[in-house]
């Protein structure tokens, strides 16, 4: 590595690419440690006499999913409203309008009904970890858990990442229901077929696959959301403004890594 | 003041322990011991290494070299179950406090009972209130810590540091942000603590009338390097221009070395003389 000062802009702005990547590569790599070892916690803390308790797991899952369902169905009927509007649309300059469901069930399904409830719960859930590990942080708070025998692994992270491992699969049920039902309505209202007609359509287009697809997709979002969270968390310097730095920078990537696996799990599932 | 007996149990034993913050060595092969029963201040300018040093006998950071001993056991030769043993025997009361702002005082003083114990509630309750009655915030426990004065939190977090009934008290800077009043009656409280429980407490801290007040031995360290080690007589009556200086708040002049000047003005060191 060049010496500070001694090299040219050229040299600087090689090195400052080559430093940003090994920091994203180790940013990578503590998410995948963190992951690792809230697992080994889940499974082996019994043993060790440090359990995860179920009632933090209760707490975070009542703030991560119950708190959120009024928002995410609000949300998730708007997708299906919007994606009925859409599709009738389009399918009308082919004459076509009374098959948008097929359109609808696949789009609400294998697409927007995890995704949308990912970046909500992201932007709810996910920068509050942030916020909450990046406040303890600087507080000496984690360093307090350490020196009590606590592992603060266990006691902080593990529980979230379950939570959102239940709640964000069960969100999703409930945002497809929602859209689905939203989109029926409107597809009632502005072409006339009957809600129970529109119900049996959907369950015939829809095969287990698609829902597969649906929950497989969130429950990697869920350990997304939670490993951003968490990392941003606790790599947070430089007091009150570097937990807001943060908490902006999970949202941010959460949201950013939801999307671009959204693209390579319809890329690798659809064709 | 007590004069600990030179032979009495070592609680820590430190031998040369070197450490190293990034690429800058700290702590330059310090040796040092905490005996049974007594209080070890640890003193020094800022920059010193001492809340390292801390940091370290709580085991909290890892050492470059050298060996640490707390309560007999080798450090390095710990399991991960045999660490958490050790770590229920040893109560720290941070700088801030540290206590938990969603949790209320009477929870925070109980976690500690609450994960390693099965104790049920009303236990854990009464020795909570117990607790809190030595440290003089009986009534308290439903109030959040954002609720307290900053010298009620220090008491607080003292509280939760000592529910487990450690073998080894550490107290990073208590008197820091409080008022000279406050801050020596929590010096009382060390005194009393170590009174009613028998603990071993080591204590940072840069106020020499609280060092003085409470040390049964100071240890005085001096940018990585313990400059000695010595009971509050001998620290008072030391010779060392450098212990003379710290007791008696005269700044260290830097010696300038003009190539050393100019390599830092110029910005092309790497910082090194500059940090501490």
């Amino acid at each position: 590595m060049a010496p500070r000062g001694s090299g040219n802009a050229v040299f600087r702005w090689v090195e400052r690419i080559g430093r940003q990547t090994v920091n994203g590569i180790e940013e990578v790599g503590s998410g995948g440690v963190m992951l690792a070892e809230s697992l080994y916690w889940i499974i082996f803390g019994p043993r060790l006499k440090q359990p995860v308790r179920l009632h933090s797991l209760f707490a975070e899952m009542m703030e991560i999913g119950v708190r959120a369902i009024p928002i995410v169905a609000i949300l998730a009927a708007a997708i299906g409203v919007m994606l009925a509007i859409q599709g009738i649309y389009s399918l009308r300059l082919f004459g076509a309008e009374s098959r948008v469901t097929i359109g609808i069930s696949f789009s609400v399904v294998r697409e927007f009904a995890p995704l949308i409830t990912a970046i909500l719960v992201a932007g709810r859930s996910g920068s509050a970890l942030a916020a909450r590990l990046g406040t303890m942080k600087i507080n000496q708070e984690i360093d307090a858990l350490v020196v009590m025998g606590i592992n603060p692994v266990r006691y902080l992270v593990a529980p979230p990442l379950v939570a959102l491992l239940i709640m964000v699969p069960a969100l999703t049920v409930l945002s497809n229901f929602t859209s689905l039902l939203a989109a029926g309505l409107y597809v009632r209202a502005d072409l006339g077929i009957s809600l129970v007609s529109y119900m049996y359509d959907v369950i015939d287009i829809l095969g287990m696959e698609d829902v597969n697809q649906s929950m497989g997709k969130s429950l990697i979002f869920a350990v997304l959301i939670a490993i951003i969270g968490v990392v941003n968390g606790v790599s947070v310097k430089g007091g009150a403004e570097g937990v807001g730095k943060a908490t902006t920078r999970s949202v941010v990537q959460a949201i950013l890594a939801i999307i671009v696996t959204d693209m390579f799990f319809a890329y690798v599932t659809t064709r | 003041m007590n004069q600990p007996d030179a032979s009495m149990d070592k609680v820590i034993e430190v031998e040369n322990l070197v450490t190293h913050y990034g690429d800058r060595e700290i702590l330059k092969g310090v040796t040092m011991d905490v005996r049974a029963n007594e209080i070890m201040v640890i003193m020094g300018g800022s920059g010193s290494g001492k809340s390292t040093l801390l940091r370290h006998l709580m085991a909290l950071e890892h050492k470059t070299s050298g060996t640490m001993k707390i309560l007999g056991q080798d450090i390095d030769d710990l399991n991960q179950a045999e660490f958490f043993a050790l770590r229920k025997q040893l109560g720290v009361a941070f700088q801030g406090g540290a206590l938990f702002s969603s949790m209320t005082v009477g929870e925070n003083i109980m976690l500690p009972l609450r994960e390693h114990t099965k104790l049920d509630d009303l236990t854990m309750d009464i020795m909570t209130r117990m607790k809190l009655e030595v440290v003089e915030l009986a009534g308290f426990e439903d109030l959040k810590p954002s609720e307290l004065s900053g010298g009620m939190i220090k008491r607080a977090a003292f509280a939760r540091a000592v529910i487990m009934d450690p073998k080894i008290l550490f107290c990073d800077e208590p008197s820091a942000g409080l008022d000279p009043v406050v801050a020596s009656a929590l010096d009382d409280l060390i005194l009393k603590l170590r009174e009613a429980m028998g603990m071993s407490i080591v204590v940072v801290t840069h106020e020499l009338e609280s060092a003085f007040k409470i040390a049964d031995r100071i240890t005085i360290l001096d940018r990585g390097h313990i400059l000695m080690i010595g009971t509050v007589d001998e620290v008072r009556h030391s010779t060392n221009p450098r212990v003379h200086n710290l007791l008696n708040r005269v700044p260290e002049k830097e010696i300038l070395d003009p190539d050393e000047y100019l390599r830092r003005l110029t910005g092309e060191d790497g910082g090194e003389s500059l940090v501490l």
